[in-house]
């Protein structure tokens, strides 16, 4: 495993992000600048991972489905149900585990209905999950009855907006998150399997692998990492809003999980390169709006950037420049 | 360049390479109007390599391309087609849900006022199809035709695109006796009218009956371009592998001897529609061929033992239980393994690495935590790439880019490393060279000798001949027949399989 760190550093992901972080710097000198108040760190940087936080969290559980040739439209709505399942416990006075648990094992049962659905019933992801992201926002208020249910338990509040170390507590949880779901991945062979399902699902048949299984629990994990979202967004306003928390999320996890080179067609993926993308998508959004753009720009901006990117990423780009800078780059030996 | 001034395409100094695999090295080709071309080559040989080129799917690193004596430089086929260049791929490129109609005209409909002329498109179709002798329903569905006719459209269309160079890869592969013939008749008539038809194939003896004149690779270099004429069996062969073939021909196993105790039995086996109910018995090292034309049911019959339809009679005796086999997760914690016909729809991962092409059916068993690090990883591929004689530049290559051949060891490979007592064979030498083609016959012989159980299907009778100690014959989904000893002769299989079913009762 080591030796693929070298292409990987100079990947079209990091150059994009460094190009993005530079424009910052230029358009805003005081982008780097960090400082220690209150025992936390404040900054233009921190904001970025800090708000990057939810959507990099989504970006973790849907790398392992897409890289099984799947989707999982349903995220946002999943983490508007959390998000008013929390709050609903808050306000009834739950302790924070309970809290937490029953918010978590609500986005594992949203998981496990849209992997059922896609396993075992062999429905097509796309429209599988399409179910629950119209569903899912109607049960969220259903829950929440119409309203913003708005809290104030302080260990809930402290989930959304307090901080570990200096580090915002929304980034802890993601960069943890991605670790322990990268180390899974790789130390287990359910990285291996899902890479061989979204590679050839009728060969990893043949192979014996319990491949409905694996995709019922992937669809799960998504589940759970969009009810962590959740539940931050929802600590982060100090209430839960049925009807715009996560709206439109499910697209930036999607966008933040291509930017990172997972392929839509399934096979080959990688988490941090995911959470990567999500940062690199939250930088434009921070970068335009402290340059003093006005925020009409962001949409635009974003697209162009992504276009970059994916321009740097096409296999035939790499080949043209191959062929270029000679026959090294398309060797792809190492992977 | 040559001064022959039939040459109608022409390729000098083509190679390429894959990061560090050269496919292709310096090779020279030229194809005359009006002849047969056959390509031969091993596997990896860069046969496909070549055509892939020709076509304009691969660009050359470097060569010179002609046709009609002008350089030409295409990097797509479309623009390899419109110069005159058509190709038939092994497996057929068509479009199945739609109708004959459509696959002879999509991308070129004839307009009338602006909308698509239907019934111009329906005459010519009938026309274009009258020249190969074919008198079918053009409405219909290309999927309800047999591949010997989608074939045999794919061929038509591919004319009807370029007309000077029909490239034809494999085009038998999937064919049974009397669908080559028609094929042959086919190709013949498409030659008087002045095509250069390029011909890939693995059956000598095909290459013998129909073509005029041989070219041979050989590991990316061109061996050589002879007039069949001045070839014999043994000298082609010799050029093709550098080597006299040591193929084991034809020895009977005799008796039973060879045998070992029973590992167990299928009973009543069967699927409604499929498989009618069978009994068989399997013992410790021994080779059961499988034989009966496409359709016969011997797929469907190794795919229920396999799990992977699911039998709704009948049961399996195993380790002094009886039990089913409800999927293949069962079968292969029950020590089976299964390479299928289909080694890229069923079997390869393709984006895959070859090592973990390998260890994947191991892991699979061992389950999701019990995970193979990296090293053991590399040393059970490397062991087994030894082994088989896996070529490959590397264990880190994608599987996609070995040869059929080479694929093929990596499934066999991915099996034998979850140390199986029963492999079952589906065509393992279908679309592979005479050079891997001995290979794999030899490993199921070695493989017999350690002591495995194997059920190997092939429509290669003089191969099932060689390596059998048993041979059932499959006919209209029933297992008709089941032959020992002396019986094992191409002969006799060819009459079971003929035989009225009346008499076969008996």
């Amino acid at each position: 495993m080591k030796r693929l760190q070298f292409s990987r550093i100079i990947s079209p992901q990091l150059l994009a992000l460094a190009g993005v972080l530079l424009f910052n710097w230029i358009v805003f000198p005081g982008f780097f600048d960090v400082t220690w108040k209150d025992g936390r760190l404040f900054g233009s940087m921190i904001d970025v991972i800090n708000r990057g936080a939810p959507v990099a969290i989504l970006a973790i559980g849907m790398t392992a489905i897409i890289a099984t040739k799947g989707v999982d439209l349903s995220v946002g709505a999943v983490m508007a149900v959390a998000g008013a399942v929390a709050a609903t416990f808050a306000v009834a006075g739950q302790p924070l585990i309970v809290i937490l648990a029953a918010a978590l094992a609500c986005g594992i049962v949203c998981g496990l209905w849209n992997g059922a659905l896609v396993a075992y019933l062999g429905i097509q992801p796309f429209v599988a999950t399409l179910v629950l992201m119209v569903a899912g926002r109607g049960v969220a208020q259903l829950i929440t009855e119409g309203s913003i249910v708005t809290f104030s338990d302080p260990a809930l509040i402290f989930v959304g907006t307090g901080s570990v170390l200096g580090l915002p507590m929304p980034a802890v949880i993601a960069i943890v998150l991605m670790i322990i779901a990268h180390i899974v991945m790789r130390r287990t062979a359910i990285g291996l399997f899902i890479e061989a399902i979204g590679t050839n699902l009728s060969a990893a048949n043949y192979t014996g692998l319990r491949s409905q299984m694996l995709i019922l629990s992937i669809y799960a994990f998504g589940g759970f990492c969009a009810a962590i979202a959740g539940i931050i967004a929802a600590a982060d306003i100090r209430g839960a809003d049925a009807n715009n928390a996560g709206l439109w999320l499910e697209l930036d996890a999607i966008l933040a999980v291509v930017i990172g080179g997972t392929s839509l067609l399934g096979g080959r993926f990688s988490i941090p390169m995911s959470v990567l993308g999500a940062v690199i998508i939250q930088a434009m959004n921070t970068g335009v709006l402290v340059s003093g753009f006005p925020p009409e720009f962001n949409l635009i901006v974003k697209a162009g950037m992504i276009i970059i990117i994916l321009v740097l990423q096409s296999a035939r780009i790499a080949q043209a420049l191959g062929r270029k800078f000679g026959p090294r780059q398309t060797s792809e030996q190492t992977r | 360049m040559t001064a022959v001034s039939g040459v109608v395409l022409e390729a000098q100094g083509i190679t390429k390479t894959f990061g560090n695999h050269t496919a292709l090295s310096g090779v020279d080709i030229a194809f005359h109007k009006g002849e047969v071309h056959a390509l031969l080559g091993e596997n990896g040989a860069g046969k496909s390599t070549l055509i892939k080129i020709l076509t304009g799917a691969y660009i050359a690193d470097s060569g010179v391309i002609t046709v009609d004596g002008e350089t030409v430089s295409f990097s797509t086929p479309q623009q390899a087609q419109v110069l005159g260049i058509g190709t038939v791929y092994q497996e057929v490129n068509l479009l199945p849900n739609m109708t004959v109609i459509d696959n002879l005209f999509i991308g070129r409909q004839p307009r009338r006022f602006g909308m698509v002329d239907r019934r111009r498109m329906e005459r010519e179709s009938r026309e274009i199809l009258a020249t190969y002798g074919l008198d079918i329903d053009v409405r219909a569905e290309l999927s309800t035709f047999s591949v010997a006719i989608q074939q045999i459209i794919a061929i038509a269309r591919a004319v009807e695109l370029s007309g000077k160079v029909l490239i034809l890869d494999e085009p038998t592969a999937s064919l049974d006796r009397s669908e080559v013939e028609k094929l042959f008749s086919i190709i013949r008539q498409l030659r008087d009218r002045g095509l250069a038809i390029v011909f890939i194939t693995h059956f000598l003896d095909q290459v013998f009956e129909l073509s005029d004149r041989v070219t041979v690779l050989r590991n990316g270099r061109l061996i050589g371009t002879e007039s069949i004429k001045s070839l014999d069996r043994a000298s082609l062969v010799r050029m093709m592998l550098g080597k006299d073939l040591a193929f084991h021909h034809a020895e009977l196993l005799g008796e039973e001897a060879a045998a070992g105790e029973t590992l167990m039995t299928f009973e009543n086996f069967g699927l409604a529609g499929k498989v009618q109910p069978f009994d068989l018995k399997i013992h410790r090292g021994e080779v059961v061929g499988v034989a009966g034309l496409l359709g016969s049911g011997r797929t469907e019959m190794a795919r229920l033992m396999f799990g992977i339809d699911h039998a709704d009679s009948g049961v399996l005796h195993i380790d002094g239980k009886s039990r089913q086999v409800r999927n293949p997760r069962e079968a292969v914690e029950l020590g089976f393994g299964f390479c299928p016909e289909d080694r890229k729809i069923d079997g390869i991962f393709g984006e895959l690495s070859v090592r973990e092409n390998i260890v994947i059916a191991m892991q699979a068993r061992l389950g999701w935590f019990r995970a193979l690090n990296h090293d053991e990883q590399i040393e059970i591929a490397g062991n087994f790439i030894e082994a088989l004689d896996i070529r490959t530049a590397s264990a880190e290559l994608p599987v996609k880019l070995l040869s059929g051949g080479n694929q093929q060891k990596v499934i066999l490979a991915r099996w034998l490393a979850t140390d199986p007592r029963f492999l079952i064979l589906d065509e393992p030498t279908r679309g592979i060279d005479v050079g891997a083609h001995a290979e794999i016959v030899r490993m199921i012989t070695r493989l017999r000798e350690d002591g495995l159980a194997l059920v190997v299907i092939s429509s290669e009778l003089d191969e099932i001949v060689s390596y059998s100690s048993r041979v059932v014959v499959m006919r209209d989904r029933k297992m008709v027949a089941e032959l020992h000893g002396a019986d094992i002769t191409p002969g006799v299989i060819v009459q079971t399989i003929a035989a009225q079913p009346a008499e076969a009762e008996a």
